[in-house]
């Protein structure tokens, strides 16, 4: 219910107010059981009457019940009222210019020059996966030795991360000491993040096309993470290509509950990454890709504006845009750098701050090479463009811990050596070779899910 | 996998591409000389003179004839389709008159608006039926690029998501049918000046109309690279209260193009609407000042306020005709200036500072 001010200026003096019919012309009729005020109505001039509007239209009827007490309603009966404010469509303020900046600030914090994102937010299920091939065990201590190892890697690691996505276990894990994870990146001047999506659910009626759940306490969560540390978010929607899909209903379902998962992270003071990852599985060349992400960030950015989701404060994480997995022909970096920049510039919105790509199921080198393919080639390209990679940064580390405290160090090492990487390539600077134990490896999980 | 039929080849691409940029060149930008008959009767009335074919031939020419130096600042010219297959006095066509000058000729193909049925006083655009073959012969006849005006209020209940998803649609069709035949389209969403409100409502609704037209052409597979978007520079109404600086009308249009136009777009061509001929200068060149994510070149497509001078010089006399053209190289210069943020400001015409304001503006 909206309250407006108005300035109501009386042509006459209440007392002789007649009741009756009151003229249509500049008529203003409200239905009013709150206006109340502490000025007097009985005498000609301008009085400012706080009321409400319960509909569209705007009225005004007040009945003079009492001149002497402050609630006063009055009727006013032909009465010339000059509305202030009401011609016009209404945006209600819904982020303070406070808010605005600390958004922004945040997202651009994210983004600076030769930073990029740690994504470390496996879920339980998806980091059993990635234990099982170093035969490790996926225990809640295993996992939290294991994000311990990342976290407590040397500050210079901040050089190039700026910040590290979490699962909500890992969120509230410590380390040994008991030093909780977030204060343990925060120290290292590292911003945490954390998943706030609970995972794909099936769309019935399409071909095995999918939405995402979580929306549901999503703002009180998201509170609750702010007050604990986080200061951003990540939800990630999935789009698959195969002969009729992505349908009109998966892009316009996905796009919408990234657009209502945006607006409710920046009520609560989180800047929102929006993933719309288009999966590169399938046989589907490179243009077919290239469009087909086209399409999917289209309706992406159509449901953030219509939601009214402020931009500046959001970034994207997409997948790079390259052929399907299974597909015959070979395309070079340069022709994935350049598909991926037109696909951006037709559909992402300068106001955007960064672009924070997906490796998917690329080998690290491969990632950490299209990336600074996509930034060194000509486009027009007014975001950052940078990484938010998780199987891309952690492979080599994977490998050489093995699960054993003797290895963490090193494990550490690889970490800073991707992240470096990384960092290069997030400023078109990487001059490749730099080498990493699991660099050449392909790192595809078909039809992945978290 | 999803089918993604070929419908413009790379030279048809490279084509509308070359055209796009070369229409928003640094230092230039587009005279829309394409008032309807009507229109034009209405600019013609205020100086007195006659509504006649000849007469707005010769005062075109005028405007075509001027000094070569006028295509240093003038990138292309809008035209309507009367004024397109004019000719000069001696014979020659105004189309190769242009081109002599290395100006590049664009056609009004809209058929003007028309009520929506429905809603408070909106409306949508006509002119699609036949458009193919009517841009395959423009493209013959010399024609370039395209423009096609639509228009939205900002009123208590407006624009409705059915005025802007229509508008948005049948602006994406027409982008569509004129790149199939070789013509850059402008695409002009106008959402006129008339009201009360603040610049913020009219930066939201601005914004509003962007992403309901991006989407649009999105949907339509229309080439981004090879259009131009002709919109209102952000601005409170005529008659809202409080007044607003350049500086801040510029930062308010800047924030709502960032928010709304890929940067795939080459350039944005602003329309002047309402406003005086230093007004429009002065705005366009607090854009070009403005801080934040320009992608894309910000110039000028104005009528009135590359106009209003001259027609004021001209009064329909021969003998002025030297007078009239001088104006027009004056504002011509002083926009040019602006749409690189250079204008020093000062650049006075016969009718600079007056109003050009006309209510619920239809051509």
């Amino acid at each position: 219910m909206l309250r407006q001010s108005l300035e109501v200026v009386c042509k006459e003096d209440f007392r002789k107010i007649k009741i009756g019919k009151h003229q249509r012309s500049n008529e203003c009729v409200f239905d009013c059981d709150v206006t109340r005020s502490a000025c007097s109505y009985t005498t000609e001039g301008h009085h400012t009457i706080q009321i409400c509007e319960h509909k569209t239209a705007i009225k005004v009827r007040a009945k003079v019940v009492s001149r002497n007490s402050c609630l006063i309603i009055c009727i006013l009966l032909n009465v010339k009222l000059r509305i202030a404010r009401v011609n016009m469509p209404v945006f209600p303020q819904y982020l303070t210019p406070k808010q605005e900046e600390e958004l922004r600030n945040i997202a651009n914090a994210i983004v600076a020059p030769g930073k990029g994102i740690l994504a470390a937010d496996e879920s339980t299920g998806s980091i059993g996966k990635r234990f099982a091939p170093i035969n490790v065990e996926n225990s809640e201590e295993n996992r939290r030795r294991y994000r311990d190892l990342l976290f407590s890697t040397d500050k210079s690691l901040a050089e190039n991360i700026s910040g590290v996505i979490m699962f909500h276990e890992t969120f509230y894990q410590k380390t040994k000491d008991g030093t909780p994870f977030t204060k343990v990146l925060q120290d290292k001047g590292i911003i945490p993040g954390i998943k706030v999506d609970k995972g794909v659910v099936p769309l019935a009626g399409t071909e095995d096309e999918c939405t995402t759940q979580g929306l549901d306490g999503l703002s009180e969560r998201c509170a609750q993470y702010k007050k604990d540390g986080a200061q951003f978010a990540k939800w990630r929607c999935v789009l698959k290509i195969q002969q009729y899909t992505p349908s009109y209903q998966a892009m316009l379902e996905n796009a919408n509950v990234l657009a209502r998962y945006a607006s409710i992270c920046q009520q609560n003071g989180l800047v929102p990454i929006v993933e719309p990852e288009v999966l590169p599985d399938g046989e589907h060349d490179l243009e077919t890709a290239q469009k087909v992400t086209e399409q999917v960030l289209a309706f992406t950015y159509k449901a953030l504006a219509d939601h009214h989701v402020y931009l500046e404060g959001t970034l994207l994480k997409p997948n790079m845009v390259t052929a399907g997995m299974s597909c015959t022909k070979k395309f070079s970096k340069e022709d994935n750098a350049r598909a991926t920049i037109l696909a951006l510039s037709r559909t992402v919105p300068p106001a955007v701050p960064g672009v924070t790509f997906l490796s998917g199921g690329q080998s690290e080198e491969d990632a950490t090479q299209n990336l600074n393919l996509i930034n060194a080639i000509k486009g027009p390209k007014p975001w950052a463009l940078t990484f938010s990679f998780g199987r891309a940064l952690q492979a080599s580390v994977l490998k050489v811990w093995e699960g054993k405290d003797e290895n963490v160090a090193k494990a550490q090492a690889e970490l800073i050596t991707r992240a470096k990487a990384n960092g290069l390539a997030a400023v078109g600077k990487y001059q490749g070779g730099l080498d990493s134990a699991a660099g050449g490896q392909s790192l595809f999980v078909a039809q992945h899910a978290y | 996998m999803p089918s993604f039929p070929q419908y413009l080849t790379s030279e048809q691409e490279n084509e509308l591409r070359r055209i796009a940029n070369a229409i928003v060149a640094p230092g230039k930008g587009i005279l829309a000389a394409d008032e309807s008959t009507g229109t034009i009767g209405k600019r013609f009335a205020s100086i007195g003179v006659e509504n006649t074919e000849e007469n707005r031939r010769c005062y075109r020419e005028l405007l075509f004839t001027a000094d070569a130096s006028v295509a240093e600042n003038i990138s292309g010219v809008i035209l309507f389709h009367e004024t397109f297959y004019q000719k000069t006095k001696d014979g020659t066509p105004f189309v190769k008159i242009l081109k002599d000058k290395g100006i590049i000729s664009g056609i009004k193909v809209d058929k003007g608006v028309v009520p929506l049925a429905g809603t408070d006083g909106e409306s949508t655009t006509q002119g699609l039926d036949s458009l193919s073959e009517r841009c395959a012969q423009y493209k013959k006849d010399g024609a370039d690029f395209a423009k096609w005006r639509c228009v939205l209020k900002i009123g208590a209940h407006t624009p409705t998501y059915q005025a802007m998803f229509e508008n948005g649609n049948v602006l994406a069709r027409y982008a569509s049918i004129c790149q199939q035949n070789g013509l850059v389209p402008i695409v002009e969403p106008e959402v006129l000046c008339d009201g009360d409100h603040d610049l913020e409502t009219a930066q939201k609704v601005t914004e509003q109309v962007l992403a309901f037209t991006y989407k649009a052409l999105a949907d339509h597979h229309v080439f981004l690279e090879g259009t131009l978007l002709k919109p209102n520079m952000v601005t409170a109404g005529q008659s809202c209260p409080k007044k607003y600086t350049a500086e801040q009308n510029g930062k308010a249009t800047v924030v709502a193009l960032s928010r709304g136009v890929p940067a795939a777009v080459p350039g944005i061509t602003f329309l002047s609407g309402g406003q005086s001929e230093e007004d429009s200068t002065l705005n366009l060149n607090a854009i070009n000042n403005a801080p934040g994510p320009k992608p894309w070149a910000l110039t000028f497509s104005f009528g009135r306020a590359l106009q209003a001078s001259v027609l004021k010089a001209w009064q329909g006399k021969k003998e002025n005709v030297k007078a009239a053209q001088e104006q027009l190289l004056v504002r011509a210069k002083a926009n040019g200036l602006a749409a690189m943020g250079k204008f020093q400001g000062g650049q006075s015409g016969k009718a600079s500072g007056e109003s050009l304001f006309v209510a619920n503006h239809s051509y």
